[in-house]
């Protein structure tokens, strides 16, 4: 019994942190460009395929570096061309654009790595479990929260202490004023991008190892993030945070208890807060309106 | 000179009033007699009035209200999954399985619309996509009712008893074709009424100048919701059509797909106009259905129609028709 409630507390964590990666990497551009990246699944299979292709070549540690930072460079790449000229137009526009960017490059993959699943090798020593008894937590598993964690961290003390993390947080309360001072914000806005395509692009190379590949592997986890989003509150980073964690561990406890209601939980969360907090848990007054 | 001017500017605008509707309504009494001829199939035609209205419905919403729901795939699947789910375990009666989805989809709009009201923007949409996905996540799992990813089969629409007479609609066609269009005319007539009205007037001048609208007095909150519940009515109701017209309803009427795809729509054709989402529907079902025929790459095809619009289209069709005239 111990072990089936360990199991599940271990995957609702890894869950958690796999939505947590994404929603913060969303929840960046979100803050500062309005703009809500459907695309943000497909920068995250991006990344697992470009892993899936470099590691022969530089090898898993070598992948698991160089391609986040592939995708942040189209990331770059397609702020400069596309997103970019519709920043000060109605949002429909910003959703559409996104919207077809997904599909483009959902049917690119699956043009690309062919439409059926691909395994992710990984090194020997991820792939053991940690010991006999708890045969169900691999060093894999381990390994992924640790990066998690260290990227999160590495994220806000970014935030927090450089200059471009604290222009990029006062430019979430108002724009217009850090313009004024003298920043260049279409730079800003461009690497803002890129980082939150980076978070994409890691988040599915450790998503391959686990999962494996596929052309829409972005798409389960792009909707559970939109509601790690609303839970934790808008404009709130530490928000998004503790939304990610809390609806990963509900959806993995659900999925112990009565496996049909994984899904719908996370449904009845968003409601929950949205009835009795519409600000979301940590959000800001007035960020949602 | 310029009396002269503004007379005949007038006279276009009084022209292109009276007009362009004649040629719409033309247009589409005569589909089975024209489209054959184009190597269409009236089924096609079926698939646009269908759409067609349920961007209008999204349109009452976006366009003429200035708020963005990226969710109405949501209302008119539950329509869809209404009309369907009645027809297979309640009452073999068609006038009610569109009654019932219609009231389905619409309150569950409704409803939800009261927890939103006070969203602006992006994250208005944002909340809409997530509680769209909710019903779509239930038809998926719930599979002794919905019949799951397969979707639910096993229901077909039933002749309409009028008195003595019976409109044989089972068979599909053009019998069908005109029951469909009666509804959409009854549909965009009462829409065009609405949108004519005081209330109306009010959207638009909510959508204009949010801010100005408070200080007159206007409930805002109240007019969006009221906006986004008439909205989320017309597109089930479209849903409860588009189940009938395929005898089938599945999870993916509800996917954000779709509602993508409503939006698309109206935006092609222009969200600023009445009879735009008609014309974006239009469009946009025929490129589909040609592309889909043509490659198996067609997700790409659309994204590309998506990004396109996007960038070098904002107005669409009409949007861009009208400037040209004014200018």
């Amino acid at each position: 019994m111990a072990q089936v409630i360990l199991f599940n507390v271990t995957n609702g964590l890894i869950i958690g942190a796999f939505y947590v990666l994404m929603a913060l990497g969303l929840s960046l551009i979100l803050n500062l460009s309005n703009v809500i990246n459907f695309a943000h699944g497909n920068f995250l299979a991006l990344g697992g395929y470009l892993a899936f292709t470099l590691s022969p070549v530089v090898g898993y540690w070598g992948a698991l570096l160089i391609s986040p930072l592939l995708t942040a460079l189209i990331g770059v790449v397609v702020e400069r061309l596309m997103i970019r000229r519709i920043y000060n137009r109605d949002p429909v526009y910003s959703l559409l654009l996104t919207f077809g960017l997904a599909f483009v490059l959902q049917d690119g993959a699956r043009y690309i790595w062919g439409p059926n699943g691909l395994p992710m090798g990984l090194p020997a020593v991820l792939a053991q479990p940690i010991t006999s008894t708890l045969f169900f937590i691999t060093w894999y598993r381990v390994f992924m929260v640790a990066i998690v964690i260290v990227t999160v961290v590495g994220l806000f003390a970014f935030l927090r202490y450089s200059r471009i993390g604290l222009r990029i947080r006062a430019g979430t309360f108002d724009l217009e004023t850090v313009a004024t001072l003298g920043v260049n914000v279409r730079h800003l806005r461009t690497f803002n991008f890129a980082v939150g395509c980076l978070l994409a692009g890691l988040s599915g190379v450790l998503a391959a190892g686990q999962i494996g590949l596929n052309p829409n592997m972005g798409d389960e986890l792009l909707m559970p993030s939109f509601i790690a989003i609303i839970v934790g509150g808008v404009g709130s980073l530490i928000g998004t945070l503790f939304g990610g964690l809390l609806i990963g561990m509900a959806a993995a406890l659900t999925t112990a208890v009565y496996p049909a209601a994984s899904e719908a939980v996370i449904y009845a969360i968003m409601m929950a807060v949205l009835l009795l907090r519409p600000r979301g848990l940590i959000g800001e007054e007035g960020m949602m309106s | 000179m310029s009396t002269a001017l503004v007379a005949a500017s007038e006279g276009r605008a009084i022209s292109r009033r009276v007009l362009a509707p004649i040629a719409i309504w033309a247009a589409l009494l005569t589909v089975p007699l024209w489209l054959p001829l184009l190597g269409g199939y009236t089924a096609l035609a079926a698939r646009v009035l269908v759409f067609g209205l349920a961007a209008m419905g999204l349109n009452i919403l976006l366009g003429f209200t200035g708020v963005l729901s990226f969710g109405h795939a949501a209302y008119f699947g539950l329509g869809a999954y209404g009309a369907g789910l009645t027809l297979r375990y309640l009452v073999h009666s068609t006038p009610a399985a569109i009654v019932a989805g219609t009231l389905l989809g619409g309150l569950a709009g409704t409803l939800f619309g009261l927890l939103i009201v006070r969203r602006r923007g992006v994250y208005f949409a944002m909340c809409t996509i997530a509680f769209g996905q909710l019903w779509y996540y239930l038809a998926y799992s719930w599979n002794s009712v919905t019949g799951g990813f397969d979707g639910l089969r096993d229901f077909h629409r039933e002749p309409i008893g009028l008195g003595p007479l019976t409109l044989d609609i089972s068979q599909g066609g053009t019998a069908f074709y005109y029951f469909l269009l009666a509804i959409f005319a009854i549909a965009v007539g009462l829409m065009g009424f609405l949108l004519r009205s005081p209330f109306g007037r009010t959207l638009l001048a909510i959508r204009e100048n949010e801010r100005r609208a408070r200080f007159l007095g206007i409930p805002v909150e109240r007019h969006i919701w009221l906006s986004f519940s008439i909205s989320c009515f017309f597109t089930a109701l479209a849903g409860t059509l588009y189940a009938l017209l395929n005898n089938f309803a599945d999870p993916l009427t509800l996917h954000y797909s779709l509602s993508g795809y409503f939006v698309v729509m109206t935006v092609i054709g222009g969200m600023r106009t009445f009879w735009g989402p008609l014309l974006g529907a239009a469009v946009f079902v025929m490129l589909q259905d040609y592309i889909s025929s043509m490659t198996v790459n067609w997700m790409s095809f659309v994204g590309v129609i998506f990004i396109l619009v996007v960038l070098f289209f904002p107005r669409g069709l009409l949007g861009m028709m009208r400037r040209r005239i004014a200018a």
